[in-house]
């Protein structure tokens, strides 16, 4: 999957800055993501990786800078605006619908996929009905990629940690996104839970041809499955290469083994 | 082993999104609706039909209405009362202004008054959450309140703004006002109670019901999702008010015959309210097991000491029942915060795995 | 049109500009009743910063210290011990409130909690009322309900005691909740329980703590409130009017609650004198809700709490 990244990138952040307050937790950070890419950022704790993901998807609005997505500027938008660009993620403290069923929660994903129409809906008639029917076919298959099927009715909120993270994962995927943000997919997980999250992105990735942006501490998950990384420190971006060659770098030792800044 | 899903293989989606995906369930429910519409009206007494089964409908309608509100969209409101007088004026309005057109009629275009002034009241919700949203929505009641009281206007410069229900028909069938029968106006309770749950239930089974859980679930993973807090939020405002301003007409069209504005003060609001935490936060059978509750507890504690041969003053019997009523409320939130329904639902999987405990 | 115009925008301020002496009596209206509110504010306050229970019974427990008052001042008791068993039922509903509604609710969501004191608020209606009556009682504590003129300007003295008294209150509470090392780490249990119980202080004792400051604060609103309006079950009404302020100053906030109870207070009389005979009078009941909400969504942050962005 390594190709040279095309002249198009699928998302462009261009100098982004966010801040709070005095607080500058992204600082002019440009990045670009190829369609069909597999894209870790990664850094120390505090780095604004986190941040960066809620300007990309609109939660906070950058200080300066623009992002642009499929070449078209969306640096302003609000959060609903940019999950109808075709943007969907996770969240790195899990924020699944506690209340609602395993199937509400991925049904719920299938939102911008439905057409409303509020009387058919009132009525559970004719093309309501079909609607609703077509799009649990369509989660039946989500459901059946990640292995899922026995918690199908369970509340969320009863989960155990790890499934969440995946019933969170299958959420995002049911909008089919053509960009899946993920937040620390695999942190709190076991070997065998790790291990299980890192073939279903890579799956994803290959199957349904998402381009994969994600958070992730796990060195070694970073290796096996990224194309490329990014690193952040104290919100600056400090490197851009291939897996192999961040292992090497410098700046980035320097960082993670915490040699003072100058 | 007679009750359960064994043996009903779901053959398609279908079938397991239907709201009551086993067998025995359909037909419990359908017999109790066909006895709920034969039964009382040849058999319950004038008193069951006026002072219980009624204002139990009726308040079942309400709490259906707030349940959509604060248990599925997870807005606390406590201005069900305004809204609801919202619906008694707007209908008073109507039908003297049109006498001749159909009272049921009336009702749903007091609803749609009703959900108008819900979702101006309903603005707030975008920028203030919880408690803070509580107390705004206490603006909403105590201004409708006043508005009605004060212009004399709303009751046909009637005095102290007193409303009274004028006779009117439905196929013939009188079923307001001071010469409907209470079997009539039982039945035109319960048609409109029956269609209204159905409809709220298909509603939180859908797409709506979904983004009104996710707000109430969690906002911001919502909106990444593509849900849109404020027209969720409205939507939840507009559709609640819907329900209690038909609620609040039919609560003096076919219940009280004629109020004033304090038949819908805060107490009301709060009444309303119980309802729908006792009977359980986003759940519409909870909603009625929660005005059925409500209702006949204090029907219960006004006759119990009757039953017993005591006679007490009826200021002490007040007070007494004021203090039961308070107790059992704190009660029942010990004993099952997520209400009469979860227990209903306990009690099911309990019989569906009868006579083998697992 | 400009009629209209005239009499919103113009009438009223000529009116205020015509006669300050009644100006300064309406303002001085307003901050007596302002200060009431901030009293049984503060009451909600206190409970809602330290367990996180929006307390509606707090009315009703204004209602039932001013009935027990009254009820032994009726039978002869001298006002101090009266005040002093007064203090020591608070006390007592305190422990009897966190044995049986708070203990049992820990850790449920606050909506039930919310739930559970307007259960406690009926009870307590119920069991005031039967064990002191409930006829409409006069309070006597002995001020005179006389006014005198200072400048032409017409005051109450027994207003003027309930105001100074309410100031009084309101500056040593909060002063405890600043200054003290208890009053400290009350503070700290509503940000944190964990932090709370860390620095030695059962959670428990914490509640019965803030439940009795609560009591207490509820005693000199009843006096206050029914010295002038005699006790009777509207004084459990007061709650309601305190709201705003809330939403106002915000639920957490001791100073807030001070401030934003002058605000309303003021704001209220204000409107209901100079504005209120345009649309028929009584906008009391709803005006400081409006005038909250206007400001709230001006500054949804309140009064005094600072912008944060919500952490995603
Ligand atoms: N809403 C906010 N208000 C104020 N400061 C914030 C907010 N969100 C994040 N920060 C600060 O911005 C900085 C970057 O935080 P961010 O969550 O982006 O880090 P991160 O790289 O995701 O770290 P981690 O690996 O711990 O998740 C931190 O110093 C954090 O405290
Ligand atoms: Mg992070």
């Amino acid at each position: 999957m390594s190709q040279p990244a095309p002249a198009r990138p699928l998302l462009e952040v261009d100098g982004v800055s966010v801040r709070f307050g005095a607080l500058v937790a992204v600082n002019r950070v440009s990045l670009a993501i190829a369609p069909g890419e597999i894209l870790a950022i990664i850094g120390p704790n505090g780095a604004g990786k986190t941040t960066l993901l809620n300007a990309i998807s609109g939660f906070y609005h950058p200080y300066e800078g623009r992002i642009a997505f499929d070449s078209t500027d969306r640096t302003m938008l609000s959060p609903p605006d940019v999950a109808a660009l075709g943007i969907a993620r996770t969240f790195q403290n899990v924020a699944l619908f506690k209340g609602m069923t395993v199937l509400d929660n991925i049904m719920t994903g299938r939102l911008l996929k439905m057409r409303g129409n509020f009387l058919l809906e009132a009525l559970y008639w004719g093309p309501a009905r079909r609607q609703e029917l077509e799009h649990r076919a369509f989660v039946e298959r989500i459901i059946d990629f990640l292995e899922i099927q026995a918690i199908r009715k369970t509340p969320a909120g009863r989960l155990p940690y790890g499934l969440q993270k995946r019933v969170e994962l299958a959420r995002a995927l049911a909008a089919e996104p053509k960009l899946l943000l993920l937040d620390e997919p695999m942190a709190g997980m076991n070997v065998e839970e790790k291990e299980d999250m890192c073939r279903f992105v890579l799956d994803t990735n290959q199957e349904f041809g998402t381009t994969i942006a994600l958070i992730e501490h796990d060195m070694g998950v970073v290796m096996d499955i990224s194309d490329r990384v990014v690193v952040l420190d104290y919100g600056r971006k400090i490197a851009d290469g291939a897996p192999e060659h961040i292992r090497k770098d410098q700046a980035v030792l320097d960082a993670y083994l915490g040699v003072a800044h100058d | 082993m007679i009750y359960r899903e064994a043996g009903q293989f779901k053959t398609s989606y279908a079938s397991d999104q239907a709201i009551f995906p086993i067998a025995q369930d359909r037909a419990v429910v359908l017999l109790a609706l066909a006895a709920a519409f034969v039964g009382p009206p040849l058999l319950a007494s004038e008193y069951w039909l006026q002072a219980i089964l009624i204002p139990l409908l009726i308040y079942s309608l309400a709490a259906i209405g707030l349940n959509l509100l604060t248990g599925y969209a997870g807005q606390l409101s406590l201005g069900t009362g305004g809204f609801m007088a919202v619906g008694a004026y707007a209908a008073f309005k109507l039908t003297t202004a049109f006498p001749q057109v159909s009272i049921v009629l009336v009702f749903l275009l007091s609803g749609l008054v009703a959900a108008g002034v819900g979702l101006v009241f309903g603005i707030p919700s975008l920028r203030i959450k919880g408690f803070y949203l509580a107390v705004a929505t206490l603006a909403s009641q105590f201004f409708l309140v006043w508005l009605f009281n004060k212009v004399a206007w709303f009751s046909n410069y009637a005095s102290s703004g007193t409303i009274t229900a004028p006779d009117r028909a439905v196929l013939g069938v009188t079923v307001t006002g001071p010469s409907a029968t209470a079997s009539a106006r039982y039945l035109t309770a319960l048609a409109l109670v029956t269609v209204f749950a159905l409809v709220a239930k298909n509603l939180v089974r859908g797409r709506v019901g979904r983004s009104w859980m996710a707000i109430r679930d969690r906002d911001i993973a919502a909106e990444i999702i593509g849900v849109r807090p404020l027209r969720t939020k409205l939507l939840a405002f507009g559709i609640s008010s819907f329900y209690c301003g038909v609620a609040g007409a039919e609560l003096v069209f076919l219940y009280l015959g004629s109020a004033e504005t304090q038949a819908f003060d805060i107490g009301l609001s709060f009444l309303i309210l119980f309802m729908v935490i006792i009977g359980g936060r986003g759940s519409i059978l909870g909603s009625v097991l929660g005005a059925v509750f409500i209702v006949l507890v204090p029907i219960f504690l006004t006759n119990a000491p009757h039953a017993l041969g005591l006679r007490l003053p009826v200021a002490l019997q007040k007070q007494i029942e004021l203090m039961v009523f308070g107790g059992l409320i704190v009660f029942f939130l010990i004993v099952e915060p997520r209400g009469l329904a979860r227990l209903w639902q306990i009690t099911k999987e309990k019989l569906r795995l009868w006579p083998f405990p697992h | 049109m400009t009629d209209l115009l005239y009499l919103v925008a113009v009438a009223p301020f000529t009116d205020m500009a015509g006669s300050p002496a009644f100006l300064v009596e309406v303002l001085l209206g307003g901050v007596f009743a302002g200060l009431m509110y901030s009293l049984v504010a503060l009451g909600f306050v206190l409970i809602f910063k330290a367990s996180g229970v929006f307390n509606f019974a707090q009315g009703v427990m204004v209602l039932f210290a001013a009935l027990t008052l009254v009820g032994l001042l009726e039978r002869g008791v001298p006002v101090v011990v009266a005040l002093a068993l007064t203090t020591a039922v608070m006390v007592a509903l305190a422990f009897a409130i966190e044995r049986l509604v708070l203990r049992p609710l820990v850790n449920q969501e606050h909506i039930i909690l919310f739930m559970a004191t307007i259960g406690l608020n009926f009870f307590l209606e119920g069991f005031g009322e039967m064990v002191w009556g409930a006829n409409v009682k006069r309070l006597d504590i002995g001020i005179p309900d006389r006014s005198f003129i200072v400048r032409g300007v017409q005051i109450n003295q027994l207003e003027l005691t309930a105001a100074l008294t309410a100031a009084v209150l309101v500056t040593v509470l909060a002063l405890f909740f600043q200054k003290t090392r208890i009053g400290r780490a009350l503070r700290a249990v509503a940000d944190d329980h964990e932090a709370a119980l860390s620095i030695g202080i059962p959670l428990k004792t914490i509640w019965v703590v803030v439940w009795s400051v609560a009591g207490v604060v509820a005693i000199v609103a009843g006096v206050m409130w029914g010295a002038k309006s005699g006790v009777q079950f509207s004084l459990s009404l007061i709650a309601l009017k305190a709201l705003p302020v809330l939403i106002l100053g915000g639920f957490e906030s001791v100073p807030g609650a001070i401030v934003g109870g002058l605000i309303i207070g003021v704001g209220e009389k204000v409107g209901e004198v100079y504005w209120g005979p345009l649309v028929g009078g009584a906008i009391e009941n709803w005006f400081a809700y409006v005038l909250a909400l206007a400001f709230l969504l001006a500054r949804p942050q309140g009064l005094f709490g600072e912008k944060i962005i919500e952490r995603v």
